[in-house]
């Protein structure tokens, strides 16, 4: 059937091109391997600054709720304090009075879920070809492109990510056709008329890097280079020695590619690198070293548990589906336990989606990568679990200092589950970005619809 | 560490050494689901004799000479199954040469037969398995023209037979995508479907010259049991309008023995696909516009199909890793707690991925449910069987109990640790 083969163009397309990789984010930055000396900006660097500014929000208390913070603590029977668009305080026993109160008893609190691999907005729906913005698939190196520059808005995507997903931020990636796609956007999952005022208000910039099958496949079709691994490689390395030598002329014309692998060395830039087998990744890490910068997160890294101590030791975060595989050669070997071994073995793992569907249900996905350690022995507690698709991505995304956990002073990003996030029974009840509700499933208009969905059949229905 | 203890006291227990061969036996003290949209059963028994269900219930006394598996702590269902899906057809989606779902270069289209492609040392099949699935409804994809071959019931049993029922059905498309394969349009699917119809019926009848005939002889006499109403159809359509137009065919044909397939649009549609009585395999969680046949896709379709009384079952083609069916159903029970939506009671939900597909494929009552007669597919989980956190351990095919093991468990266990200080990873075996 149709399907069928639909799906099968969505491997070429959308999926197989889709599958990246990033780095661990939040201490690249400190830590940047670059010998290249820093260079004052002659330019601006942020030329569609975000315009987000959170939407009013009243003092609101989450009473008597088993909370997952983020951290990977649970407290039960706690209280939740929003105030100002911020945690202010998380606990038992806090004072209420002067907050709108809300009787979490029975009921569950998250952090708000993050989503480091989307593809929402670049590869929105409706799927038709006009959509189709997120692979530059006319050369293999184009760190030159934003992917902000493809986002469109009103993509209904982020409206079911938000009101199913309880997802609050996310990471929109170009795809993986080539070496290097471009430049990732951080995004609140909050509507706007325009992409910048949906940008994550100061967020680094991530770049996006593929391994493997999809840019030998994509150009080697056309005759070019890379047409293999070894020829992935080679255009990578040529393109880390050009880019040092640029970082280090005082006379540089401005160059787009140039300033984005610029970016990278100089750790303002987070790698976020697709690479599904174990051997690529380690290839990756001694490539990294040699041209001196650092990958924070490999994404779709169905192998990484071959390589858990590997892993561990370089500092780079795993993010991973549950238990895709088969779907493309270099997917053969996924297995569900993949979360769980890097867990034991010490390495960081996020949860991630890459599907306008999956991002949906991220929790769930959590929930099965725990049961199918738990089922090998590897016992991994639920606060921990929550922790792969909250304070860990927003770790590898640079933006943990922000969000990502129920810390006073942190965003106001908050998730109040109906039930237990990592069970299929629950959904969100409640979702606050910055203090604000923006998802209530008990009123009708307390949901977002796209300018995409009104007057057709189906406007606000539940979806 | 709970759940590999389990398994190793129950196959202890029950010891059945010998794959091939169907055994007699009773699984007691269990949380047993029937899969017939009832609510589970609890401390209930279920015994298999000859391969087939012999006895369910909670005043069941079994044989005390029959093996016996203590169920406490456990849950019984019917074996899933998944219907519409493509196991057994493909190895690795992305690399052609193992990818026999779509034939676009054939020069058949309704005469096309996946009986015969059938792998079953897949290691979907395998992995399908190991997640309670024990039977699948098997179909192509439509490539060269909008009838996409026939499709067959199989076991997903670790033996060479796979075949449960092959040419069961005739698959056909009156979706976007066939519309293109059509010609570039509704229009063009619509007459294709017409003359195709119309032509077997002149084979059938002796009256196809094959001169100046669109089908090939071969499709030709395919259609046969279709338009004589020994085969069914299944038509996928998603669009409203598209769905409605299913329902017209068969008042025009009214022998033909339809299933809708796809009807992501089908709450839209309830109330007259409820009075045609036209079995759904329904889109379940899509609940985005990705084409424009799927508008007013929410994952409340099912649910409200089900309401208005259709017959309907979760399409597995929608579902992207075939063993994620179980989530897709638990998800219809969690949508029951969300106002404004319509989901499924926990019984309804198990059915939609067991008895109901059995249902739509003429074969209620033989497989997709513990009732005695029915074929001894049989799965004993960890828990409730709808969680995520929940999986199979132990499984029944005919009474036969199956391997769960695979490429992937056995990657599990190479790599449980990293210890390669004696040898490489490589003689870990």
């Amino acid at each position: 059937m149709s399907r069928v083969t639909r799906a099968l163009a969505g491997l070429g397309s959308a999926l197989a091109l889709a599958a990246c990789a990033t780095t661990s984010g939040a201490d690249a930055g400190a830590e940047t391997a670059s010998a290249s000396k820093p260079v004052s900006p002659e330019f601006n660097k942020n030329p569609y600054p975000s315009t987000y500014r959170p939407y009013p929000g009243e003092p609101t208390a989450l009473v008597g709720a088993t909370v997952f913070d983020g951290t990977g603590a649970q407290l039960d029977n706690a209280t939740v304090l929003l105030r100002d668009g911020k945690v202010e305080a998380v606990g038992a026993g806090l004072d209420t009075s002067g907050y709108a109160v809300i009787d979490a008893r029975g009921k569950f609190v998250t952090p708000g879920v993050i989503d480091i691999h989307s593809h929402l907005g670049d590869y929105p729906t409706p799927s038709v070809p006009a959509h189709s913005d997120g692979n530059e698939a006319t050369s293999p190196s184009t760190p030159d492109v934003w992917s902000e520059h493809s986002v469109w808005p009103q993509d209904p995507g982020f409206t079911r990510a938000l009101a199913n997903g309880g997802v609050t931020s996310l990471q929109t990636l170009p795809g993986s056709a080539n070496l290097v796609g471009g430049r990732t956007v951080t995004l609140k999952n909050v509507p706007s008329r325009t992409v910048q005022g949906m940008k994550f208000p100061g967020a680094p910039y991530g770049m996006k890097m593929a391994c493997g099958e999809n840019p030998k496949r994509v150009y080697g079709s056309r005759n070019r280079m890379p047409s293999t691994r070894m020829g992935n490689f080679a255009v990578n390395r040529q393109t880390w020695l050009d880019a040092q030598a640029y970082a280090k002329d005082d006379k540089k014309k401005r160059d787009l590619a140039k300033e984005t692998l610029q970016g990278v060395l100089e750790g303002e830039i987070l790698v976020h690198n697709h690479c599904y087998r174990a051997d690529e990744m380690a290839l990756v890490m001694d490539m990294a070293k040699e041209m001196g910068y650092r990958v924070t997160a490999f994404h779709h890294a169905v192998e990484s548990y071959k390589i858990g101590d590997l892993l561990r030791e370089n500092d780079v975060c795993s993010a991973i589906w549950a238990d895709w595989y088969g779907f493309k050669m270099e997917s053969y070997d996924g297995i569900p336990e993949n979360a769980a071994l890097l867990q034991q073995a010490g390495a960081c793992v996020v949860i991630h989606s890459d599907d306008e569907n999956g991002i949906q249900r991220l929790n769930q996905e959590a929930a099965k990568a725990q049961a199918a350690g738990a089922r090998m022995g590897i016992a991994i507690p639920d606060g921990q679990v929550v922790r792969w698709f909250t304070l860990n991505a927003a770790k590898a995304m640079g933006i943990d200092s922000m969000t990502g956990s129920l810390e006073p002073g942190k965003m106001g990003d908050v998730v109040l589950w109906n039930g237990d996030p990592l069970s299929v029974y629950s959904r969100p009840e409640k979702v606050w970005v910055d203090g604000a509700l923006l998802f209530d499933a008990d009123d009708p208009k307390r949901r977002p619809v796209s300018d995409f969905e009104l007057g057709q059949q189906g406007e606000g229905d539940v979806k | 560490m709970i759940r590999a203890s389990l398994l190793a006291a129950s196959a202890a227990a029950i010891a059945l050494a010998t794959p091939a061969t169907a055994q007699d036996f009773a699984i007691t003290n269990a949380t047993v689901a029937t899969g017939d949209g009832s609510a589970p059963i609890a401390n209930a028994t279920v015994v298999v004799r000859g391969g087939r269900i012999a006895a369910v219930g909670a005043e069941v006394r079994p044989d005390p000479s029959l093996p016996t598996i203590d169920g406490t702590g456990l849950w019984v269902t019917p074996g899933l199954i998944a219907a519409v899906t493509t196991l057994g057809l493909v190895d690795v989606n992305g690399v052609e040469s193992s990818n026999d779902t779509s034939a676009s270069r054939a020069r058949f289209n309704a005469a096309l037969d996946v009986a015969p492609a059938i792998n079953p040392a897949s290691q979907h099949i395998k992995v399908g398995r190991a997640n309670g699935i024990t039977r699948a409804v098997i179909s192509g994809g439509a490539s060269n023209s909008i009838f996409a071959g026939q499709g067959a019931v199989i076991d997903l049993g670790d033996d060479p037979s796979p075949v449960t029922k092959a040419k069961a059905f005739q698959m056909v498309t009156l979706s976007e995508s066939g519309s293109r394969i059509a010609g570039g349009s509704r229009k063009a699917s619509h007459a294709e479907l017409r003359n195709a119809l119309r032509e077997a019926l002149d084979f059938a009848a002796g009256r196809w010259s094959g001169e100046d005939n669109l089908l090939t002889r071969a499709d030709a006499e395919a259609l046969g049991p279709v338009v004589a109403g020994t085969q069914q159809l299944f038509v996928e359509a998603h669009r409203a309008s598209d769905i409605r137009t299913v329902i017209a065919l068969g008042k025009e044909f009214p022998r033909l023995r339809l299933v809708l397939v796809g009807a992501t649009e089908g709450w839209l549609v309830a109330q007259e696909l409820a009075a045609s009585g036209i079995p759904v395999m329904a889109e379940s969680l899509q609940d985005l516009p990705e084409r424009f046949e799927q508008i007013a896709a929410t994952q409340s379709n099912i649910g409200r199909m089900r309401a208005a009384g259709v017959n309907v079952s979760i399409n597995a083609d929608s579902i992207r890793f075939t063993d994620h069916l179980k989530q897709h159903a638990g998800n219809l029970v969690a949508l029951g707690r969300m106002s404004g939506a319509a989901g499924l009671s926990w019984g309804e939900a198990l059915a939609t991925i067991s008895s109901r597909p059995a249902e739509a494929v003429g074969m209620g009552g033989k497989i997709g449910v513990l009732k005695p007669g029915a074929a001894g597919d049989v799965v004993i989980w960890d828990g409730d069987p709808l969680e995520v956190s929940s999986g199979a351990v132990q499984v029944f095919i005919d009474g036969v109990e199956q391997p769960l093991d695979n490429h992937r468990t056995r990657l599990r266990d190479r790599y449980r640790d990293l210890d390669e200080s004696d040898l490489p990873k490589a003689f870990d075996w």
